[in-house]
């Protein structure tokens, strides 16, 4: 008996080839020329506000002002960089941003997550995924809602004017990343849980030095998010924090900017408000070039799954 | 895991867990434990705490005094500012979150043709989105300066008159909504990603049987990233109601009210003024609004969101 082989149809057959008229031509490269042009145009268009920025650092109070504006300042003055940090107290709003503030809130949100993630996904329990649904719910409630609660807790605790309102609560999971690590525990097949617990591994062990190390990328994205929204995060430090010495970065200039203004001089005021901007920025730039795949992905995979 | 239901017609019962069964419960429980516990604590009991205030009148000296619904009842009626307020969040809520949305998936677009250098502009799309507020506050205000700011300084130089851009209460919004869509880089990443997802078959199917280039777009890049569009936009709304730090800075509400979002008027009344009743009947109201904003979004998904796989 003989078998006969069908053949599909590839489909690059009915698609008709032929040599591009001129005319085809021309408009390929007119859209092509469109399409670099538009990227250009906008990419000149985002980066616009940070060359400013920076350009405005080096510049001095005559080229500040000056009408036309002037895009290149020669000369200029790198000095407005040490000279502006060193006015204000930005060592020490520094140390706080990252020692007092952003780390130990990483670490925390970073390690709570994971568990919760652990427990809605490597664990079946009954009534876990309405539970879940609940935890991504609260992602809707504006904190606003909770802002003067948790306020008048603190408040009582005699926790205001520290950075305990601000670094504990992230000891308890954030649901975007509980999410987002829920979605990677769950890429990881089940016999290989059911394997250690043969072993006779108890859950703990099997999260530990099992499950963590495999969505180690996953980790590094909550932990790089994580970080980089407390290095930004204003709000919650102007609510609990009253001390000058607390200031994180984001307050320190902030505090900068109403003093420099108040007091009438204001002598370098702008190029030194830019000369600290600047300095604040590039942790985030340097960090974000070494990490660009991971931050990329990291966000890709919570929208398109989302 | 079975059910626990038990299948007893007439009868609703739940099943004794197996040893086996309740070791799993209590071990997700556990794992789960400092989630619920921060729950209780810095989500469940504030908000129903958060409730409980807006009925009284308190200014955090004197003990609260109960007013019953006086503070809504103010707030509708008589409080001058709150209908600026309203419409203002309103404002910007369906201005800069379509407009936020339709320029991210644009530029995705683009990004997603045959470009050499993506990553790069990529990156350069991407990156304002995590400037600090502060700073963006500060750079944008000091771009828009009415006189020395660089646009206007461009404009005098070439004898046009200036354009009062945080100044003039009319243009503040828009400017911020400027600045909003300067800072769309997440969603831009994320709508390329599901653009790059697209299967090219269908494209390619689609070229056969003669669709332009515009019909390709609408009628198979749109439907298949559809759940990402929704994505972005209810976490685009969710987060525009709660719009605070930038118009704080810049223009601290102003000119004459014209940038006094709600979270920034419940700033003012909670920690300025000290109308911690006040301030929670308005966090409440919010509140309300989000949820009825999120589900009917939800609810609607089901007549435009294409998922191609039910996971």
């Amino acid at each position: 008996m003989t078998t006969q082989v069908s053949r599909s149809v590839s489909p690059k057959r009915s698609v008709q080839k032929s040599t591009p008229s001129f005319r085809q031509r021309f408009g390929d490269w007119a859209i092509t020329f469109l399409k670099y042009g538009a990227l250009i145009v906008l990419a000149l268009s985002f980066l616009l506000p940070l060359y400013w920025m920076v350009t405005s650092a080096v510049k001095n109070d005559p080229q500040t002002y000056s009408i036309p504006p002037v895009w290149i300042p020669i000369p200029f003055f790198p000095e407005n960089f040490v000279n502006a940090w060193t006015s204000y107290n930005f060592n020490l709003f520094a140390f706080n941003s990252i020692f007092r503030y952003a780390l130990p809130v990483t670490v925390g949100a970073t390690l709570s997550s994971a568990l919760a993630a652990y427990g809605f996904s490597r664990v079946r329990w009954p009534g876990r995924d309405v539970v879940f649904y609940l935890c991504i719910a609260t992602m809707m409630i504006p904190p606003q809602v909770t802002l003067v609660p948790l306020f008048i807790i603190f408040k009582d605790l005699g926790w205001v004017n520290s950075y305990k309102p601000l670094v504990i609560p992230a000891y308890f999971g954030a649901p975007y990343f509980i999410f987002l690590l829920r979605q990677f525990f769950r890429t990881i097949p089940d016999e290989l849980s059911e394997a250690a617990r043969i072993d006779g591994a108890n859950e703990l062990v099997i999260f530990w030095q099992i499950m963590l190390p495999l969505i180690r990328s996953a980790l590094v994205v909550v932990a790089l998010f994580t970080f980089i929204n407390v290095w930004n995060e204003y709000l919650q430090p102007l609510i609990y924090l009253n001390r000058l010495e607390l200031y994180p970065l984001a307050l320190g200039i902030e505090n900068m900017r109403r003093t420099i203004f108040q007091v009438g001089g204001t002598r370098l005021a702008y190029p030194y408000l830019m000369s600290v901007s600047t300095i604040i920025v590039v942790p985030i730039l340097i960090l974000f070039f070494f990490a660009q795949r991971t931050f990329i992905e990291g966000i890709s995979v919570t929208g398109i799954k989302g | 895991m079975e059910s626990l239901i038990q299948n007893n017609p007439g009868r609703f019962r739940f099943r004794r867990l197996t040893r086996a069964e309740t070791r799993q419960l209590l071990t997700g429980l556990a794992f789960i434990s400092p989630w619920i516990i921060g729950f209780v604590v810095f989500t469940f009991y504030p908000v129903i705490s958060a409730f409980r205030y807006s009925l009284t009148r308190y200014d955090l000296i004197r003990p609260p005094v109960w007013v019953g619904f006086k503070n809504y009842i103010d707030l509708i009626t008589i409080d001058p500012n709150f209908p600026k307020v309203v419409y203002n969040t309103f404002y910007w809520v369906l201005f800069s979150v379509p407009i936020g949305v339709i320029a991210a998936f644009l530029m995705a677009s683009l990004l997603n043709t045959e470009i050499k250098g993506r990553s790069f502009f990529r990156a350069v799309f991407f990156f304002p989105s995590i400037i600090p507020a502060v700073v963006v506050a500060m750079v944008w205000q000091f771009l828009l300066n009415a006189q020395f700011g660089v646009f206007n300084a461009a404009l005098q130089g070439m004898g046009l008159p200036t354009i009062p851009f945080i100044a003039n209460p009319d243009l503040a919004k828009p400017s911020l909504i400027l600045i909003n869509t300067w800072a769309q880089g997440s969603a831009i990443i994320i709508f390329l990603a599901a653009l790059q997802d697209v299967p090219r078959s269908l494209y390619e199917a689609a070229i056969v049987d003669g669709a332009s280039a515009w019909n390709r777009f609408w009628n198979v890049t749109v439907p298949l990233t559809t759940p990402a569009i929704m994505f972005v936009l209810t976490t685009g709304f969710i987060f525009g109601f709660q719009v605070f730090t930038i118009p704080w800075l810049m223009t601290q509400g102003g000119p004459n009210n014209a940038t006094e979002f709600i979270a920034v008027f419940l700033y003012r009344n909670a920690f300025v003024n000290l109308r911690m009743g006040k301030a929670s009947a308005l966090a409440w109201m919010l509140f309300v609004v989000v949820v009825i904003f999120a589900v009917s979004l939800f609810k609607s998904s089901r007549y435009w969101v294409h998922y191609s796989s039910d996971e």
